[in-house]
């Protein structure tokens, strides 16, 4: 019983980075129908330029900020710049897909030429070794982090598109575009902010796993499979699914690794996720509009 | 621009006698380039020719049925592997290829049938967890990927006196041209039409008569049998296989290639292939620059020129076609 109360806390701190990652993810989707595949490597442009940050002023506090800033002003000049252009130029949904997956090209490689291949340690103000006891349960300073970071960013969110009137545009936005245009709603600010929020997520998730792994232009990759999938699992279009997909990747991947077998983690992860979709093809808590012809 | 008054004619690959012409000029220069071409450029055209047929299968895929996928570097992968090991067993080349083809296209069944119930981002998940499963199980697994030291296969030996990568050459320059005569076919026949009537809208496709299971299957199928001989030939020329040859970056590598020369189109295919090998070939001092050159030519093409570089080539033929009037 006690190793699998400790597989499930250990899940639970890796799924809620899983989370926040997915909640950019569905932010993007839901608001533009956009799968935005350069999320991981902005992610990672942001965690090197806290790096860099880092390493001028050796603060925690300023690094964090400005990487969150420059990660959402990137996504922000990526949306005013490349993807309204694109649509004014009538790309299909598919064309505005790729788009990201060029930007995600652009900026891993960027990332590699200016900070190197070579994996580096990342700094954090907390320590992957002090643990806490709870009963036999041993949990870690920094997962122990993670998960409250977790929490706190999927509540500020929850706060921010039900309690504010940003959010309220956000929610007419992603309801009906022309609809929202015509109210008055500034969409294209409105959306430009989500794309921001987006990746400032997958900046903060990224800060939080640099420390447990290496970083290196790559680092992100996996998390933001692990994110595109938890998102996928949760339904693309619903946050609170984004956050429970997320954790029952975390804790169903540490089950796997700590009972079948560590080699095949990510295998069994995205085992699972095609039994679900074959079961449930929008997603756990998602909802697909019907097609018409 | 031109007028097809039959359904014979519609079927024909060349139509006019100008562009037959122009195509046997090019088949010549092509038969004829290794005499003359310093041995790199043929082992670059070898690569490219090898390319062409993967990224003309994922084309059939992704540009004329219309279904993202992510999974190539798996069936690309299982396609080498099965290559190598039934080489190691003495099966002769040309069946060899066809039986890692065949691999590649059942699992490629296989990774279809979530294809039925699933669209867009849904699928590309699903496609591309397949693709990271098929690399994790080679690496974890030594008895399929021939251990630490990689899997040898054996090279292909020197035919009728020539050199042994103008054998190459040739091998993949017949095969190439083989599949590329293929997909033309495929696409004019009527399983070509039912892919493209899927892709335009798959409900109104059902409602007229198309089966939408079989046409599926039978896109995956097809589009992973060109990707698995595109693994086989790559084994051969490579002489020597290991799990880090199929990475992720290798199905971006065969998608960035359908981009660039442009969906929905063959002769874009082998633009794109060229694109796919030449970038590399030439950027190899700064290698963390590739994907910044990828990524602004998808951007670039996808802004200026949806068509790709096939749309490019329709453009300047027209130019020429209607010149002194535009």
């Amino acid at each position: 019983m006690i190793p699998f109360l400790q597989y499930c806390v250990s899940g639970l701190s890796t799924g809620s980075l899983y989370a926040l990652v997915a909640l950019g993810i569905v932010l993007i989707y839901r608001s533009t129908r956009i799968l935005n595949f350069a999320h991981g490597d902005l992610a990672t442009a942001g965690v090197f330029f806290a790096l860099m940050v880092y390493g001028w002023y050796s603060s925690f506090g300023l690094a964090y900020t400005l990487a969150l800033l420059f990660g959402g002003l990137l996504s922000m000049g990526f949306y005013f710049g490349v993807l309204i252009p694109a649509q004014r130029r009538d790309a299909t949904l598919l064309g505005q897909t790729i788009l990201t997956v060029g930007l995600g090209l652009i900026f891993q490689g960027l990332t590699a030429y200016i900070w190197g291949t070579e994996p580096q340690p990342f700094p954090s103000p907390l320590s992957e070794v002090k643990v806490y006891r709870f009963g036999k349960v041993i949990i870690g300073q920094l997962a122990l982090g993670a998960i409250v970071i977790g929490l706190l960013g999927s509540f500020a969110l929850y706060l921010l598109v039900q309690k504010t009137r940003i959010g309220l545009a956000m929610r007419a936005t992603s309801e009906n575009l022309p609809a929202a245009q015509t109210l008055g709603i500034p969409t294209r600010r409105v959306l430009s902010f989500s794309w921001g929020l987006a990746s400032l997520f997958g900046v903060l998730a990224g800060l939080f796993l640099a420390p447990a792994l290496l970083l290196d232009p790559f680092f992100m990759l996996e998390p933001f499979l692990k994110g595109f999938a938890a998102a996928v699992l949760g339904g693309l279009n619903s946050l609170p699914g984004a956050i429970v997909g997320g954790l029952i990747l975390g804790v169903a991947e540490s089950l796997a690794g700590g009972y079948i077998t560590v080699a095949f983690k990510n295998t069994l992860a995205f085992l699972i996720i095609i039994l679900i979709l074959l079961i449930r093809p929008e997603g756990l808590l998602g909802k697909e509009f019907k097609e018409r012809v | 621009m031109d007028l097809i008054e039959s359904y014979k004619e519609e079927l024909r690959l060349i139509r006019k006698f100008g562009t037959g012409f122009w195509v046997g000029l090019l088949v010549i220069a092509l038969i004829l380039l290794p005499w003359v071409a310093r041995e790199y450029w043929v082992y670059v055209a070898t690569l490219i020719f090898i390319f062409s047929i993967g990224i003309q299968g994922q084309n059939i895929l992704i540009g004329y049925t219309g279904q993202i996928s992510f999974g190539q570097a798996g069936f690309l992968a299982i396609g080498a592997f099965t290559f190598g090991h039934l080489s190691h067993l003495g099966v002769p080349i040309l069946l060899n290829l066809f039986l890692s083809g065949l691999a590649a296209g059942l699992f490629g069944i296989l990774v279809g049938f979530p294809s039925l119930r699933l669209k867009g981002p849904y699928l590309a998940i699903v496609t591309l967890g397949f693709g990271i499963a098929v690399y994790q199980i080679f690496v974890n697994a030594e008895v399929l990927s021939g251990g630490r030291m990689g899997l040898t296969v054996p090279k292909l030996n020197p035919l009728f006196g020539l050199s042994s990568s103008m054998t190459y050459y040739y091998f993949t320059f017949l095969l190439a041209l083989l599949f590329t005569l293929a997909s033309y076919n495929l696409i004019s026949s009527f399983v070509g039409r039912a892919f493209i009537a899927i892709r335009d809208n798959d409900i109104a496709a059902e409602a007229i008569g198309v089966n939408l299971t079989r046409y599926k299957l039978l896109s995956f199928a097809i589009s992973s049998f060109y990707t698995g001989v595109q693994g086989g030939l790559y084994a051969l020329l490579m002489g020597y296989l290991e799990p880090n040859m199929f990475t992720f970056l290798e199905t971006i590598t065969l998608f960035v290639g359908v981009i660039v020369g442009g969906l929905a189109s063959v002769e874009g295919s082998i633009l794109g292939a060229a694109f796919v090998v030449l970038v590399p070939q030439i950027f190899s001092n700064i290698k963390a620059l590739i994907p910044v050159v990828y990524g602004i030519v998808i951007i670039f093409i996808l802004i200026f020129e949806p068509l790709g570089l096939a749309g490019r080539w329709l453009k300047i033929r027209l130019y020429f076609r209607m010149w002194p009037f535009r």
